[in-house]
């Protein structure tokens, strides 16, 4: 154990390129990943957390059940489109960083879209009559909403991204872990673990810790700041 | 004159053209909330200039007679009519400024920004804005941080933004201090004298005496008496409005 942990550290220290290739890989899958859920999930949060319209509990319990997705689910859903025989198979996209984006992105799209429609509906409670009064459209709401939740809304994409970057199951369905091209920090930790090579294994887990603790730190700060100002 | 005034002025002139929202003529208004009726047949008519005070106890109805004014409500009986308009279409010609004022999370200058951009106005009148209220000094500052008398001023500013033909006032200076009072009485008197209609409701009697061209006296959810204010503090007509000037409590 204090050998591995040795060994690891040394690879982290080293810059091992192996190492620093599956590093980036993870990160530019998950922040693609959070960036396009974020696209996708945060007007769906705004026009839920502003509208009134029949069925709306019913969304609520979707949108809070569907933040609970299994990775594996989703992973085998988007391998069943991707793959030679499913609908979306002519694109050639099994086993890409692409197809891994997707999955991610349909992972944590709704809990962008949750955790976000809390937050603005929580802002939206203080502006309504404001907003009814100064004659806004739906949309210059949204807007409104949405710029003024800014710093809140850092938060939910770190929920999103956090998600994103230590999930193992969709991934791995949808991108093989193929060395050099879709070799991911979690897929390469459970590859490594069941193959022995707990150095490796452990030197990403290091990692992937720090990143975790760095994000957050960034994030934080960004909020104190904001808060300093009555931004948030 | 400043810019943003004979910009506020010129943009009255061409609200002129359009079909007027006064006088303004409340016909039997009736709100209940399930059994209770907090307001309980009010009619009264106001002329197209000067400035109304609206007075009466806590629960007479004077905020939610604004709103339903104001067309963010809906009466449950009754008429309002502002010219030949109903208020729910010309809420865009008349601007409310709260009790609390809600600005937005941003600094003092993006607060007026925000609605020049949304109204379709004249983002450069934003500096003149600021300066008619006392603020160009803070323009950089976040909003939130204002103290409460320069908050209510930013949202003087945000409401003159909109170039309201009408301006609704919620005791817009309860919990302030005498210095911030006299500068919102200010801003307030000059926009009358450009000509915005001004519907002011208070619990301060010293301001209702300096502000008051008419006043309406609520009491139970019924106008309890309307009339100029030369005539009503010297000798007011009902019970529940004489008890109030001399200090009583009024329930």
């Amino acid at each position: 154990m204090g050998e591995a942990f040795a060994l690891a550290l040394g690879l982290v220290l080293s810059g091992d390129p192996d190492l620093a290739e599956i590093v980036l890989l993870s990160l530019r899958v998950s922040l693609t990943a959070t960036i396009l859920a974020c696209l996708i999930g945060l007007p769906i949060g705004a026009l839920v957390a502003i509208g009134r319209f029949r069925g709306r509990g019913t969304v609520l319990i979707v949108m809070n059940a569907l933040m609970g997705l299994p990775p594996v689910v989703v992973g085998l859903l988007v391998y069943l489109h991707l793959s030679r025989s499913g609908p979306l198979g002519f694109l050639g996209l099994l086993y890409t960083p692409t197809a891994m984006i997707i999955a991610q992105t349909i992972l944590i799209a709704p809990i962008v879209a949750a955790l976000s429609r809390q937050v603005l509906e929580d802002l939206h409670s203080e502006y309504a009559e404001q907003f009814r009064s100064l004659c806004l459209t739906r949309w210059q709401t949204v807007q409104a909403l949405l710029w003024d939740a800014r710093y809140s809304l850092l938060t939910v994409g770190l929920a999103g991204f956090g998600r994103a970057v230590a999930e193992v199951g969709a991934v791995i369905i949808v991108g093989g872990n193929i060395d050099h091209l879709t070799r991911v920090m979690t897929t390469a930790i459970a590859l490594e673990t069941s193959k022995g090579d707990l150095a490796l294994a452990l030197a990403l887990g290091i990692i992937l810790l720090v990143i975790a603790l760095g994000v957050n730190a960034a994030v934080q700060s960004v909020r104190m700041t904001a808060a300093r100002q009555a931004y948030v | 004159m400043s810019d943003a005034m004979a910009m506020s002025t010129a943009n009255a002139a061409a609200g002129a053209q359009r079909s007027p929202i006064l006088p303004l003529s409340v016909r039997d208004l009736v709100l209940r909330f399930g059994d209770a009726a907090v307001l309980d047949g009010v009619s009264f008519d106001l002329g197209t200039s000067g400035c109304t005070m609206i007075m009466g106890p806590n629960g007479s109805g004077k905020s939610l007679l604004l709103k339903l004014l104001h067309g963010l409500m809906q009466p449950t009986e009754g008429q309002i009519l502002w010219g030949r308009h109903a208020a729910a279409d010309v809420t865009a010609r008349q601007a409310l400024v709260f009790q609390k004022p809600v600005l937005l999370r941003r600094s003092v200058a993006a607060n007026i920004d925000f609605v020049l951009q949304a109204r379709g106005k004249d983002r450069a009148r934003r500096d003149a804005l600021l300066d008619h209220v006392g603020l160009a000094h803070k323009a950089d500052q976040p909003a939130r941080l204002l103290s409460g008398g320069e908050a209510q001023r930013l949202a003087l500013a945000r409401a003159l933004a909109t170039d309201p033909e009408v301006m609704f006032l919620d005791e817009p200076t309860a919990s302030l201090d005498p210095a911030s009072v006299l500068a919102i009485e200010r801003i307030v008197s000059e926009a009358r004298d450009r000509g915005v209609r001004i519907l002011f409701v208070t619990h301060d009697m010293g301001q209702s005496r300096r502000m008051a061209d008419d006043v309406v006296f609520l009491h139970r959810g019924r106008v309890a008496e309307h009339s100029p204010a030369a005539e009503f503090f010297p000798e007011p007509r009902c019970a529940a409005a004489r008890e109030h000037l001399n200090g009583g409590i009024v329930v």
